[in-house]
């Protein structure tokens, strides 16, 4: 009755060979519409911008545009170094304090959150994002309010004599940086709070019951834990903070400019979109080699894990 | 010296103000951040254009505009119209002037408030400009600058059929005809024009000891720490070259090297308290500034809304006047509806409807004596900042017409990296 099959019979093999191929392909297809959106909307346009950065405007008179030609112009990176070096490192000196600040301000607030939210830890949660309901550029704006001169804050100090005359906020290095901190601040907090809710609690009572006091317990076993977190927090802290200009537009002075702000003069002022592009790209080359750097030195294994 | 306290304005034109109204701009320096995010996606594309070397990206809008033929065009009662907001008379969300507009002419008006930044608007129409394509718009509102300019340099404007602007004709201005940026207002008529000048608070009066009077009250060292400078390199070097005494319009690049040295000796001996965009008004109502450069219109808006004791001066040296300009891009779908309406608001009736929402100068004098019949117009008509006298017309300065970008790169080059730094 039952008719034997060979296993190399059309059919067999074909089903076979489908169902291999559709092994092989499923990942593929599961990540084409990220990657997709990847190729799209940031390789395409990275290697525009790399071109555009070799690019020199075509010699015309008057305002007439005539557009670039390609030209191999890497003295335009040279240019942009020797111009604005002192942009790039003013950007990477308050990246770097920003992310530092947001750990230490940051650690404590997810530590609680993590092992003493109870059941409120949703609430807490939210209300660490209430603020993001408000549009980033509003919330500096009322920072600059609150914070200038003659405002609630200053201005009451003053008139009390707790603070002497002339003396202020907006305007200064400081204010850009705490108003940065200010904005990254959940973008620290968020991560390190779900690597250490992944903690398990009886890793820390076995710590316990090895005699660990609470300092080891904390050093030996829950900091090494929340690693990965720092390491996304870093991420999510350092890189836009580097590339902000906003902060330093609404509460900056003429001593606080950042790359930013010139990236954003260069394409929207000047249009000078070589030197733009140049700029763009020597920031992102800076950050990645930054990034690699520090991913060798925390381990690649959690990387992946969080990244 | 002070053309405006003469006239008595700041009680007078204060008692005149029922409504709170917001300055455009004072509103765009908070749109400005977002509308800049915005428009880098549009660069981008723009760099896409241009990226590939192609040349000649204006050949085919500049045959379209060379060539233009008024003769067949005809009405399609359509208008689009990007302008900048808060500068059009409103009631109630209707634009009285352009519904009388409509009434009269059938036209139907596409009004859209879209223009924050002169740089960044253009950035947004440069594409479809560069490849000979319409822009979706029938007039664009556009500062006279180096935009401007490179839109007239590159046969992107329709020039504009003379015989159809007999009122501009009749009652312009003869502070909008023929201008040194546009020879013949070929391309361009104003919109509305305004003033830079300095305001200043109290603090600043009680600090110097007088009232502020002259430009080179910005570079007092009793001020330090609390002048405000404006981060446009345009203004900023002109208001330099006044106090030089160098007449901006005629200026050299030796003149300009000349004025960044004092520019930037202001910036290192700690006077200047920031270089600001439209926020300067801001600031200065914080306290953060004592006197700062500013523009006409700015300073009336913060006296009404809670900061009267807030001035604006024409300084013993002079200011800066500009122009904003109705033109037609290439391509667009309806210049003839487009000239109508540029005609249209060159009658003296509705110039006074806008000028007595506006508070810019306008174009028209002759609607002074309508304003002054309008509800609360009559501090607006004798306001010298709306319908200039001759005090005031004589101390205004015309600015530095670039004639290409090897200018414009040099002063660029020469004003900049005193603001980025």
């Amino acid at each position: 009755m039952e008719q034997h099959l060979r296993a190399d019979h059309p059919v067999i093999a074909a089903g076979r060979h489908r169902t291999r191929l559709g092994k092989w392909l499923a990942p593929y297809g599961l990540i084409s519409p990220g990657g997709l959106w990847l190729l799209v909307f940031f390789v395409v346009p990275m290697f525009t911008m790399l071109m555009l950065s070799l690019e020199t405007p075509v010699a015309t008179t008057g305002f007439v545009n005539a557009g670039y030609r390609f030209t191999w112009h890497v003295a335009q990176f040279g240019d942009a170094l020797s111009q604005y070096h002192t942009e790039f490192v003013r950007s990477l000196l308050y990246g770097t304090f920003v992310t530092v600040v947001s750990l230490v301000v940051g650690y404590p607030a997810a530590y609680w959150i993590a092992f003493r939210g109870g059941d409120r830890k949703t609430i807490y949660l939210f209300l660490l994002l209430l603020p993001f309901f408000v549009s980033f550029v509003i919330r500096s704006l009322a920072w600059q309010f609150l914070l200038s001169d003659n405002g609630i804050v200053l201005g009451t100090l003053e008139r009390i004599h707790l603070l002497p005359f002339g003396f202020r906020i907006i305007g200064t290095a400081w204010a850009v940086m705490a108003g940065i901190t200010y904005n990254s601040l959940p973008f620290m907090v968020l991560p390190l709070y779900v690597s250490l809710e992944k903690i398990d609690v009886s890793v820390v009572e076995a710590a316990q019951d090895l005699y660990s006091n609470g300092r080891e317990v904390f050093t030996k076993v829950i900091f090494p834990l929340s690693v990965p977190g720092i390491f996304a927090g870093f991420l999510l802290t350092f890189v836009p903070a580097v590339g902000d200009y906003v902060n330093a537009t609404i509460l900056g002075g003429p001593t606080t400019t950042m790359i930013g702000n010139i990236i954003q003069f260069q394409f929207l002022q000047a249009q000078d979109y070589p030197m733009a592009s140049a700029l763009s790209f020597i920031l992102m080359s800076v950050l990645l080699v930054g990034i690699i750097a520090y991913a060798r030195i925390l381990g690649t294994r959690q990387i992946e894990e969080y990244v | 010296m002070d053309a405006f306290d003469e006239h008595g304005i700041d009680p007078a034109l204060l008692r005149g103000l029922t409504q709170r109204r917001l300055s455009r701009r004072q509103l765009f320096r908070t749109a400005g951040v977002g509308a800049a995010t915005l428009s880098l996606g549009a660069l981008l594309e723009a760099c896409g254009v241009q990226g590939g070397g192609s040349s000649g990206g204006g050949t085919t809008s500049a045959s379209a505009a060379a060539g233009f033929d008024w003769s067949s065009q005809t009405l399609h009662h359509e208008l689009d119209f990007a302008n900048w907001p808060y500068y059009i008379d409103t009631h109630k969300g209707d634009h009285p002037s352009l519904d009388l507009f409509t009434k009269q002419t059938g036209i139907k008006v596409n009004y859209r408030p879209v223009i924050n930044d002169n740089a960044a608007f253009f950035a947004t129409i440069k594409p479809s400009l560069e490849a000979g394509k319409p822009t979706g718009w029938d007039i664009v509102v556009i500062t006279n600058g180096a935009q401007l300019s490179e839109l007239i340099a590159n046969n992107w404007l329709i020039p504009l059929d003379q015989s159809k602007l007999t009122n501009f004709k009749k009652y312009a201005s003869p502070l909008v005809k023929d201008p040194a940026y546009d020879p013949g207002n070929k391309y361009t008529v104003t919109w509305q024009s305004g003033f830079t000048g300095i305001a200043y608070s109290p603090a600043a009066t009680k600090a110097l000891g007088h009232e502020p009077t002259s430009v080179s009250d910005l570079w007092d060292p009793r001020l330090k720490g609390h002048v405000g400078m404006m981060s446009d390199n345009t203004e900023l070097g002109s208001v330099g070259m006044l106090k030089l005494g160098i007449e901006p319009s005629t200026s050299t690049p030796d003149d300009w090297k000349k004025t960044a040295t004092i520019l930037q000796q202001q910036k290192n001996d700690g006077l200047v308290r920031n270089y600001y965009d439209q926020s300067y008004i801001n600031a200065l109502e914080n306290g953060d500034t004592w006197i700062t450069q500013a523009w006409s219109g700015d300073v009336f808006i913060a006296n009404e809304s809670g900061y009267p004791e807030l001035k604006f001066i024409v300084p013993q040296e002079g200011v800066m006047s500009w122009h904003d300009n109705m033109m037609i891009p290439v391509m667009a779908a309806n210049p003839l509806d487009a000239i109508t309406y540029m005609d249209y608001v060159y009658q003296p009736k509705i110039a006074a409807m806008l000028a007595n929402y506006i508070w810019y100068v306008t174009p028209v004098p002759e609607a002074k004596p309508l304003v002054a019949k309008m509800p609360g117009g009559k501090p607006v008509a004798s306001s010298p900042l709306v319908f200039p006298d001759q005090s005031v017309v004589s101390k205004a300065h015309d600015y530095y017409t670039f004639t290409g970008h090897q200018d414009l790169s040099e002063w660029n080059s020469i004003f900049e990296p005193i603001i980025q730094s």
